[in-house]
C-alpha cells in the first residue's frame, strides 16, 4: 500500500469534537459528514483539502469521544492517511476497523511540515517527506490489526472466522 | 497458582478462559453487556444489516439507549431513534430505551442492574469506562466493533498495564470524586494515561460513596485510560443489592500485582477544582477562578447527574436565587433520579432558585440541544469536557466542576465556591 499526498499539520489533542462537532452528528451519512470534517480547528479545511492529502498532527490525535463519525468524516474527506507521535486508543481501533491508514510516529509529526509532499509505504511503515528528501520510520503495526487490514478490516474478519467456524 | 494480577488483569482473564494474562497480550473474551446510544448504533445497525446475520448473539445483553438527542431535537435525530426502536422491536432486544423510560446511559445501567463487578461491558460511546467504579472491565468502543460484538458476543483487546492511583488523607469540604478526578487529569494530563487501565484506591476511595466512584472512573477516558477502575467493596456489594438479576464474580486485584505506575496523592489540601477550557487538563483551585463571569450553569450528565449529585446542588441553592443573566439548566440523569428529586422537594428548590429544570439527557454536554451557547459565552458545567465548541458555538467555553461549585457560580454570577454565599 502506497499513499502519496500534500500535507495539512495540526496540534497536539486534537479531539473528536473538532474532528467532527457534535452538532452534525444526527446523521452518519458519510458525505455529509465530510462538509464538516476539522471545522472547529479551521472552518476552511473541508473545501482546501485535495483527495489524497495527509494528516500530520501532533500527540494524542482523536482524544475524547467514541464516535466513529470522526475517521468516517476524515477518510470521506479524502484525506488518505494520519500521522501522529500517539493516537487516542478508541480512535485508534476505530481507524483499524473501518479502514482508515494511521501511522505513529513522533520524528515525522515533528518534522514534516505543512504543503510538503509526503509518500507513505504502508506495509514497511516508511515515511518519506518528498520535499524535503527526509525519511522515517512509524512503529510497526501490530500482527492483529494487520490481519484485520488484511481481510478488509474487523467485520471481513470476523465473517471469515464465522464462516470457517 | 496464578501470578498475582490486578483486577484488570484478572477480569479479562477469566472472560479469555485463561489462568493468566500479562500486559501486551492480545485477548479474545467474551461480552458481559455491549452498549450503543441513538448517536453510535445506528452506524452499528447498518453494518449489522449489511453482513446478513439474521440475528444478535443474546438479546438480553445488549442495551440500546436513546439518550444524546432525545427527547428528539430535530427530524434526522428522530430518524437515528426510530431506527434503534426497530431494531430493537425486530431483534427482541430486551434492554431499549426510549421515550419515558429513557435516562443518561451510564446512570442508567448500573442503576438499574445491568452492569455488574467482574463484567467485561463495550459501549459505543467512551464514557462507557464509568462501570469501572463497579469493578467492571468496561471500555469506549466505536460502532463497528459494537456491531462486531452483536454479532459474536465477543471482542479483542490488549491486556493493558496499570497504573495505581492512591488517594489518602482527609477531603475538604465541598471536595467530592469530581475533585479528585479532575486534579488526577490535571497532574498527569489528557493522555497521561493513554492504553492503560487506571486503578483507584486508597483509604479516601474505599470511604467515598458509590456516585461519586462512578464520577472518578467516568473521566478516566479523560485521561486517556483505556478503563477506570476500583475494586469492589462493600460500598459496591451494597449498591448492586436489589439490583442484579444475575450472578456476577467480583475481582480484586492480587497483592503483589503489578503496575507500570504508582501515584500518591494526598487529598488533603485539595480544593475543588475548576478545568479552564479547552482541556480537562487545564485544573485549578476553584478560588484561581474567581474572576469568571459566566452565562451558564449545567447541572446533569453522566458524570454529575445523579440523586447525591443533585442533592449537593440544592443544599446549595435552597432559599437563593439564580444571578440575573445566568441560565441554570438541572438535567436529572434518569427517570428515577428525577422522581427521587421531585419527592424530596428538590425540584422545587431549584424551580424556586430560578433554574430550568430539563428533561434526562445528554443534550447540552455534548452540545447537542437544550443549553446551546452563543459564541462568547461561558458556562460552568458538571460534565466531562471542555473541549473548543464542546457546547456550542466553537468561541464558546466551558468550565468543568462539581455540582457544588456549579450551583455556587450560578448564584454568583461568576465562577465561585459555596463557601463565597
Amino acid at each position: 500500500m502506497k499513499i502519496k499526498g500534500k500535507v495539512w499539520k495540526f496540534g497536539d489533542n486534537i479531539d473528536t469534537d473538532l474532528i467532527i462537532p457534535a452538532r452534525y452528528l444526527n446523521t452518519s451519512d458519510p458525505a455529509e459528514l465530510a462538509k464538516h470534517c476539522m471545522e472547529d480547528a479551521d472552518p476552511a479545511f473541508a473545501s482546501k483539502v485535495s483527495k489524497g492529502d495527509i494528516i500530520v498532527a501532533g500527540k494524542n490525535f482523536g482524544c475524547g469521544s467514541s464516535r466513529e463519525h470522526a475517521p468516517i468524516a476524515i477518510k470521506a474527506a479524502g484525506v488518505s492517511a494520519v500521522v501522529a507521535p500517539s493516537f487516542a486508543r478508541i480512535f485508534y481501533r476505530n481507524a483499524f476497523n473501518m479502514g482508515l491508514p494511521i501511522f505513529e510516529c513522533p520524528e515525522a509529526a515533528a518534522a514534516i511540515e505543512e504543503g510538503h509532499e509526503v509518500e507513505i509505504d504502508g506495509d514497511t511503515g516508511t515515511i518519506t517527506d518528498l520535499t524535503t528528501g527526509e525519511t522515517f520510520k512509524a512503529q510497526p503495526i501490530p500482527p492483529f490489526m494487520q490481519s484485520l487490514i488484511a481481510d478488509g478490516g474487523l467485520i471481513p474478519h470476523i465473517m471469515k472466522k464465522r464462516k470457517a467456524a | 497458582m496464578a501470578r498475582p494480577m490486578t483486577i484488570a488483569e484478572k477480569i479479562l482473564a477469566a472472560h479469555a478462559g485463561l489462568e493468566e494474562v500479562s500486559p501486551g497480550q492480545l485477548v479474545e473474551v467474551d461480552v458481559d453487556m455491549a452498549l450503543g446510544n441513538d448517536i453510535t448504533a445506528p452506524i452499528a445497525i447498518k453494518i449489522f444489516r449489511g453482513t446478513g446475520v439474521e440475528s444478535v448473539f443474546d438479546k438480553e445483553k445488549i442495551a440500546l439507549v436513546a439518550d444524546h438527542f432525545t427527547p428528539n431535537k430535530d427530524i434526522k435525530s428522530a430518524e437515528q431513534a426510530k431506527m434503534l426502536r426497530d431494531f430493537a422491536l425486530e431483534q427482541g432486544i430486551v434492554h431499549h430505551y426510549d421515550g419515558g423510560e429513557a435516562g443518561v446511559e451510564h446512570v442508567l445501567l448500573p442503576e438499574r442492574g445491568l452492569v455488574l463487578p467482574g463484567d467485561v461491558v463495550i459501549g459505543a460511546d467512551s464514557h462507557t469506562c464509568t462501570y469501572g467504579a463497579l469493578g467492571a472491565f468496561s471500555t469506549g468502543v466505536g460502532s463497528t466493533d459494537l456491531a462486531a460484538t452483536m454479532i459474536t458476543g465477543k471482542t479483542w483487546f490488549k491486556v493493558p498495564e496499570s497504573i495505581k492511583f492512591v488517594y489518602t488523607g482527609q477531603l475538604g469540604e465541598w471536595v467530592s470524586g469530581k475533585d479528585l478526578i479532575l486534579y488526577t487529569i490535571g497532574r498527569i494530563g489528557v493522555d497521561g494515561a493513554l492504553y492503560k487501565a487506571m486503578e483507584f484506591t486508597g483509604p479516601v476511595i474505599e470511604r467515598l460513596p458509590m456516585a461519586e466512584r462512578f464520577t472518578m472512573s467516568n473521566m478516566a477516558i479523560e485521561a486517556g485510560g483505556k478503563v477506570g477502575l476500583i475494586n469492589p467493596d462493600q460500598v459496591t456489594l451494597d449498591y448492586v443489592k436489589g439490583r442484579a438479576r444475575r450472578e456476577f464474580t467480583p475481582h480484586v486485584s492480587d497483592t503483589g500485582a503489578e503496575y507500570s505506575e504508582v501515584v500518591e496523592i494526598d487529598c488533603t489540601s485539595i480544593e475543588p477544582q475548576v478545568a479552564f477550557p479547552h482541556l480537562p487538563e487545564n485544573t485549578k483551585g476553584v478560588s484561581e477562578a474567581r474572576d469568571v463571569k459566566i452565562d451558564q450553569v449545567v447541572i446533569g450528565s453522566c458524570t454529575n447527574g445523579r440523586i447525591e449529585d443533585l442533592e449537593v446542588a440544592e443544599r446549595v441553592l435552597r432559599g437563593r436565587k439564580v444571578a440575573k443573566g445566568v441560565r441554570l439548566i438541572v438535567l436529572p440523569a434518569t427517570p428515577a433520579v428525577y422522581g427521587e428529586a421531585l419527592a424530596r422537594g428538590y425540584i422545587k428548590s431549584f424551580l424556586d432558585a430560578g433554574a430550568i429544570v430539563g428533561p434526562p439527557t445528554c443534550g447540552p454536554c455534548l452540545g447537542g440541544h437544550m443549553g446551546i451557547l452563543a459564541a462568547g459565552e461561558r458556562a460552568v458545567a458538571t460534565t466531562n469536557r471542555n473541549f473548543v465548541g464542546r457546547m456550542g458555538h466553537p468561541e464558546s467555553e466551558v468550565y468543568l466542576a462539581n455540582p457544588a461549585v456549579a450551583a455556587a457560580s450560578a448564584v454568583l454570577g461568576r465562577i465561585g465556591s459555596p463557601d463565597e454565599l
